[in-house]
């Protein structure tokens, strides 16, 4: 999302001032410090590590069964740890039950109750606060105007469509003006077309109000396109913690790698390291990337080198790889050209080129080379023998 | 080859004998539910002291004597009685038992669950006559509260399965949301948890209600001249007479039946009550 989206000059409706600047006093970031959860011999979580940023929009993104639901749900006290602690707000969290933990949660299944309204449903937390009836009021309606759901205040949940239950979901969970918010895959229950627009009308509730956000999801494309930073989780595991830019095209490791985004892989050997340059050799030729991610491999040792379809170029002289045009991908902006390279893994390389002359400039069945900058190549320890 | 269009013909017909045969058996089930009350229901206008069918002459003078016989009418009443405070305790008990069952795990939990769930396999004239001797001890043989405590133990099961399947539906997410919004256990109990369970805990009763009500082996046992139900009374009168004050008893019980049934039907909708529907 562009920065031009949030326009300082554009008008804010009154409606939504009030949460925006209540919201700013009360956000608080969140440390986890080495959590750990088990379901009986199984390890949910292994000593988990983080900080998020007042403010800061942060995914946890991951495979089903990586942990992230779990650590979601430590950090709202729906579940208590084994091991580790966590804060919220440099407040320590492990005595407080989830009812004083001030956490706005969106489900997964939005978990509106069937049996209230939708302006009972908002203005649940604030009963429970016990807020007077008049404020009640106006702060549902200013949070239902907020979510852009204005005079649905006497619909029943089960009147609404699936992006509306989402709206209110959200706007119960932020009424209470949390310190925190999270949201448990809140979108995979909405069609592609929803998705894309509750994603960007989310992002900007966020930034408007500068609720600390922690968002989870296994759709590496939404976490790319939403977060200030992501976190990659696999096995009960943090794998990497990063911006989006970092994760994409300086992942850590193999997992993180396949797991963001498309990838292809070339099979080499690494033939020396010096400093921060490793030198790596590959079918057709040879290059030096970075040598961050081969601590402790020797010279020799075989390493798999990985680079994005984007990344690569079909080079009109020599290139790092050669193969033959295999087939098209057509995906309207861009078109997925698959070349067959006996040295890669998979024996196949996708090559991502701009616009639509693809099929036509290097038809099925051409000799092609490929080329890429050692920059967008990034090497890890072959885990094939 | 046979020619296609014959083909088609011919499995048309087969299909229209195969709805014919299944619209038969359907409509002799029916015929056969409706038979008996429908023999009863006419028996009840006969004139004679005698239960013949059918009827040589007519006369409503047995819905009068049913009305008027002290046996029926104090056995209704005690049938009321009873039926209340045995369906409600039972509710109270099964349910909390229902949500123990259902929310925590304990030792001795399947132990627990099969003694509850035990009267459906121990005969109804076993817990009466367990129970006729228990009281026997205490000298309580003649009271209301044996009767109760006798019908709260045969219901009992219904009454846990009914709130433990409604508990079982219910979104556990919903109780983990109200907590995340500053709701207490208490308060999110009276909040979200019971408003939800409602129409379970009424069908459950309503259905305790019901066994209660015309529950008839256990009760044998277990009642007096005094605190005799209405089945009760029913076969003490058809041990003496054989007129149709009986069947005219039936349409009367039909009739009130069905009535109570429209009522709620027409104010909580049928299926919420047989919690039949899903509730969302």
């Amino acid at each position: 999302m562009s920065a031009e989206r949030i326009d300082p000059r554009e008008p804010v409706s009154p409606a939504v001032s009030a949460p925006v600047a209540d919201a700013a006093a009360r956000v608080a970031g969140v440390q986890i410090d080495g959590v750990t959860k088990r379901f009986g011999d199984a390890t949910a979580l292994h000593e988990a590590w983080l900080k998020i940023a007042d403010g800061e929009f942060m995914t946890l993104l991951g495979p089903s069964g990586c942990g992230k639901t779990t650590l979601l749900n430590l950090i709202a006290g729906f579940l208590e740890a084994d091991g580790g602690e966590i804060f919220v707000g440099g407040r320590l969290m492990t005595e407080t039950a989830p009812y004083d933990r001030e956490i706005g949660v969106v489900f997964q299944n939005y978990a509106l109750f069937p049996h209230m309204n939708v302006a009972k449903n908002v203005g649940y937390g604030l009963r429970m606060r016990g807020v007077a009836k008049r404020e009640i009021e106006t702060r549902v309606a200013e949070a239902l105007a907020l979510v852009k759901l204005d005079g649905f205040g006497e619909r029943k949940p089960r009147q609404l469509s699936g992006g509306q239950q989402q709206r209110v979901a959200l706007a119960r969970a932020l009424v209470i003006r949390p310190k925190v918010l999270l949201l448990d895959e809140p979108f995979s229950a909405l069609d592609k077309n929803l998705r894309g627009a509750m994603q960007v009308e989310l992002k900007e509730i966020q930034r408007r109000l500068g609720v600390t956000t922690i968002f989870v999801t296994h759709d590496q494309s939404e976490a790319l396109s939403m977060s200030d930073r992501i976190a990659v989780m696999s096995q009960g595991r943090i794998r990497q913690v990063g911006t989006p830019d970092e994760i994409y095209r300086r992942p850590l490791d193999p997992f993180v790698a396949s797991f963001v985004g498309d990838v292809n892989v070339l099979p080499g050997r690494l033939e020396r390291r010096i400093g921060e340059t490793a030198t790596v050799l590959i079918a057709e030729g040879r290059l030096s990337v970075s040598a961050d991610t081969l601590e402790g491999i020797a010279p020799g040792a075989a390493v798999d080198l990985y680079v994005r379809p984007d990344a690569v170029r079909i080079a009109e002289g020599e290139g790092l790889v050669s193969g033959t045009v295999a087939t098209h991908v057509y995906q309207g902006s861009h078109v997925d050209v698959l070349v067959d390279v006996a040295a890669a893994r998979g024996g196949r390389v996708t090559v991502r080129v701009p616009g639509h002359g693809a099929s036509t400039r290097w038809p099925a069945g051409t000799r092609v080379s490929l080329d890429f900058s050692p920059a967008d190549a990034v090497a890890f320890a072959s885990d094939v023998a | 080859m046979s020619d296609p269009r014959k083909r088609l013909i011919s499995a048309k017909a087969g299909e229209r004998l195969l709805a014919i045969a299944g619209w038969t058996v359907v409509w002799l089930v029916v015929a056969f539910i409706i038979l008996p009350a429908v023999v009863v229901g006419i028996s009840a206008f006969n004139d004679r002291a005698i239960l013949s069918f059918p009827p040589q002459a007519w006369s409503t003078r047995w819905f009068a004597r049913a009305f008027s016989y002290r046996d029926f009418s104090e056995g209704f009443r005690n049938g009321l009685i009873i039926t209340a405070f045995a369906s409600s305790i039972a509710l109270v008990v099964g349910a909390g038992f229902a949500f123990a069952l259902d929310r925590y795990s304990f030792r001795g939990k399947m132990a627990l669950e099969a003694v509850l769930t035990s009267p459906l396999v121990i005969p109804h004239f076993t817990i009466g006559l367990g129970f006729l001797i228990l009281a026997a001890q205490i000298h309580a043989t003649r009271t209301f509260a044996l009767v109760i405590v006798c019908h709260v133990v045969l219901v009992l099961p219904f009454v846990m399965r009914s709130v433990y399947v409604s508990l079982r539906n219910l979104d556990s997410r919903l109780e983990l949301a109200a907590a995340s919004l500053g709701a207490r256990p208490g308060r999110a109990l009276f909040t979200v948890t019971l408003p939800l369970l409602i129409p379970g805990l009424f069908s459950g009763w309503l259905f305790a209600a019901i066994l209660s009500f015309n529950e008839f082996t256990a009760s044998l046992f277990v009642t007096a001249q005094a605190t005799q139900t209405l089945p009760v009374a029913m076969y003490n009168y058809v041990r003496e007479y054989a007129d149709p004050t009986l069947a005219a008893l039936s349409v009367i019980y039909i009739v009130v039946t069905a009535l109570l049934l429209t009522i709620a039907n027409a104010f909580l909708g049928l299926g919420k009550v047989l919690n039949v529907e899903h509730v969302r």
